[in-house]
């Protein structure tokens, strides 16, 4: 059992109390709520005649269906509208924040929490929605809840939980040049697998993670759950506290908010109840090949031979084979690409969309490929094209876009048609996952996906820099 | 309050690794804003293509019609927190799932919907899917009390945490009341945690 963790320390400090069961209750710091998982749970609590307990602690947005190309109202998908109108009759009437399109500061609910400085650390947040975990960098306890659980939040602010073990994963080094955050979680899933992280909460702790930037953190513990963590976390540093300072939700007493931000840091002999050491140099940037985030090759390297891969792994790889259309033993580099996304909860802060232009500036997007940059939030969009990257993007023919989930899920008119083969920098493969059940998804950095959109097919990042 | 102790019925194997809930239920079907008509969009891509129904998929499959308990593998339910996953799997029929290993969060939706999700050895898994495959009437009774699967003689035991099984055996798993019945508690703690631990505007 794992002590004195950031994990302990947040868990036993938002411990309500012990239920009959022996499941724990916990306080919830912050719910972050969107239209998806959530009517249901509003309906529910309508059933039962309850209230939102405390409103103050939950804020909303509009993020999964909303479309990318025009935000006019009503949206073109009938289903779509009702979602939202469903969202904004309900956070009008139990009293809930909501950072709507005509905010500007409407945005992927895991881009716009941290930015507007509603994460801090020492917090609970949960949403109904597994990338939760991306608020792990702040040195939170930040998981994803199904609906029901959505409901008892709305209504008691606590969960019934069970306690997890606490994984470190100790990374050593420093990342070359060319490979980012992205590769590092790609290259922990591939080690540990997509089962690796059952029943753990993962805290993320070595060199590495002292000198990544927070959005780099965010994209680590963002991926946490496709390697099967529910909770991925940092611990808060300097770093932390530099990127929370002035938000519009940070607290007004800073420095008494860090002296306690400070005291939630795991100890120098907490004890962990598994560690993994890994280091930084040796990874390049990784591309998947298959339908789980765990089937990643770095790009230098060749898609495996079935022979090779684990017998209990090997339908796995050969389901991955079929779907995808590719060969064993055959290069990922070269692999052509009919489509390109850059985006998601996972990279589309303005650092992603900042590497990506780097990559596209002066360039054309292959004529055979289709790009579309989806910024994070109404706040990166703005950025982004205070800094000229909206045009470095149209000007190489790619299309820019309004911010959302986008394709990452295509639960909006974004997605995949037939078996298109995309190179994408969100967070899952899964077979049909990009709106068409016969499309294809090779998962990626913001910098592969812009190069690979550029050449047509997979590249190295660090040949095209040298 | 609604005790679970034992779950009964014919049971049908959903063979593979690592079936996310994306394959369970397609996102384009989460834009309904209830959970009624999930049941029919259960493992929609695998049981249809553009053209028709997929005959060879076990929910297809005449003889696996009246099975209430689902047999799986490793890592079921991984991806999304979409409770549409596990909804659509209740109110299509089944009682129960049985496999290798869970998703943290699906297993988390399912003991709130009350569907108890059942950890055995690969092994037994892989004997049991071979007792249903050669007899598809095979009944399985899910003792949540001895924690044991029985089917056709052979008992199998499984692991389950204390917590949830008692959730199930007690009716707990229906958790709302037990959290509301703290009320002051949690009020206490709200008031305890308001200094740093609140998002306030500046």
């Amino acid at each position: 059992m794992s002590l004195d963790t950031l994990y302990d320390k947040v868990y036993d400090l938002h411990k309500v109390a012990t239920l009959p069961s022996g499941q724990d209750q916990l306080f919830i710091s912050l719910h972050l709520i969107h239209e998806v998982t959530t009517p249901q749970a509003f309906l529910a609590l309508k059933e039962r005649q309850a209230n939102v307990l405390i409103p103050k602690r939950t804020f909303a947005t509009l993020d999964h269906i909303i479309p990318t190309a025009s935000v006019q109202r009503p949206f073109s998908d009938p289903q779509g509208e009702l979602m939202a109108k469903t969202l904004e009759d309900h956070v009008n009437e139990y009293g809930i924040e909501f950072f709507g399109p005509d905010t500007n500061k409407q945005g992927i609910v895991h881009v716009i929490g941290p930015e507007q400085g509603l994460t801090q650390p020492g917090m609970t947040v949960v949403c109904g929605d597994s990338h939760t975990s991306t608020h792990g960098a702040f040195g939170v306890i930040a998981f994803g809840i199904g609906t029901t659980q959505v409901g008892h939040v709305l209504e008691t602010q606590t969960l019934a939980m069970d306690r997890l073990k606490v994984r470190q994963i100790y990374v050593d080094g420093t990342l070359n040049e060319g490979v980012y955050p992205k590769d590092l979680i790609l290259a922990i899933i591939n080690k540990l697998g997509v089962k690796g992280g059952l029943g753990y909460a993962y805290e993320y702790a070595g060199p590495v993670f002292d000198t990544m930037s927070m959005e780099g953190r965010m994209t680590v513990c963002n991926m946490s759950i496709e390697g099967g963590a529910r909770i991925g976390y940092v611990n808060p540093d300097t770093t932390t506290y530099e990127y929370l300072k002035g938000r519009p939700f940070s607290p007004n007493k800073f420095k008494e908010a860090i002296a306690h931000w400070e005291t939630f840091r795991s100890e120098k002999d907490a004890v962990y109840d598994d560690v993994i050491t890994m280091n930084g140099a040796d990874i390049e940037p990784m591309v998947t090949w298959g339908v789980t985030p765990a089937q990643s090759v770095g790009v230098s390297q060749s898609l495996p031979l079935l022979d090779h891969v684990a017998p209990n792994e090997r339908e796995l790889a050969k389901l991955a084979f079929t779907h995808m259309k590719l060969t064993e033993g055959a290069p990922i580099m070269g692999q052509s690409i009919d489509v390109g996304f850059i985006g998601s909860c996972t990279n589309s802060r303005l650092s992603d969309l900042r590497d990506a232009a780097a990559v596209i500036k002066g360039n054309r997007i292959d004529g055979n490929v289709k790009l579309i940059v989806v910024p994070g939030s109404q706040q990166v969009k703005q950025q982004a094209e205070q800094e000229g990257l909206d045009a470095i993007f149209t000007e190489a023919g790619a299309e820019w876009r309004n911010p959302g989930c986008s394709m990452c899920l295509a639960m909006n008119p974004d997605r995949l048609q037939g078996d298109q083969i995309c190179a994408s920098s969100s967070n899952r493969n899964f077979i049909g996952r990009q709106g068409s059940p016969t499309g294809r998804t090779m998962l990626m950095s913001p910098a592969m996906v812009a190069a690979a959109a550029v050449n047509g097919h997979v590249v190295d990042i660090r040949d095209w820099r040298a | 309050m609604s005790r679970i102790s034992c779950v009964t019925g014919k049971a049908v194997p959903i063979i593979g690794d690592d079936i996310d809930t994306d394959q369970i239920v397609p996102a384009r079907f989460l834009k309904e804003i209830t959970f009624e008509k999930m049941g029919d969009y259960l493992f929609y891509d695998l049981r249809y293509t553009s053209s028709g129904t997929i005959d060879t998929f076990p929910l297809n499959v005449p003889t696996y019609k009246e099975a209430t308990v689902m047999i799986v593998g490793r890592n079921f339910g991984c991806g999304s927190s979409r409770e549409h996953a596990p909804q659509a799997i209740k109110r299509y029929g089944f009682n129960a799932v049985i496999g290798v290993s869970f998703a943290e969060i699906f297993a988390s939706n399912c003991l709130s919907l009350g569907v108890p999700v059942i950890r055995l050895l690969p092994a037994d898994i892989d004997s049991i899917t071979a007792m249903v495959d050669h007899h598809p009437n095979s009944i399985l009774t899910i003792d949540l009390a001895t924690k044991e699967v029985c089917v056709n003689d052979h008992i199998f035991s499984f692991s389950i945490s204390p917590s949830q099984q008692e959730a199930f055996l007690s009716g707990s798993w229906n958790v709302l009341n037990l959290l509301k019945a703290n009320h002051s508690l949690i009020l206490d703690k709200d008031t305890q945690l308001n200094g740093f631990d609140r998002s306030s505007k500046a």
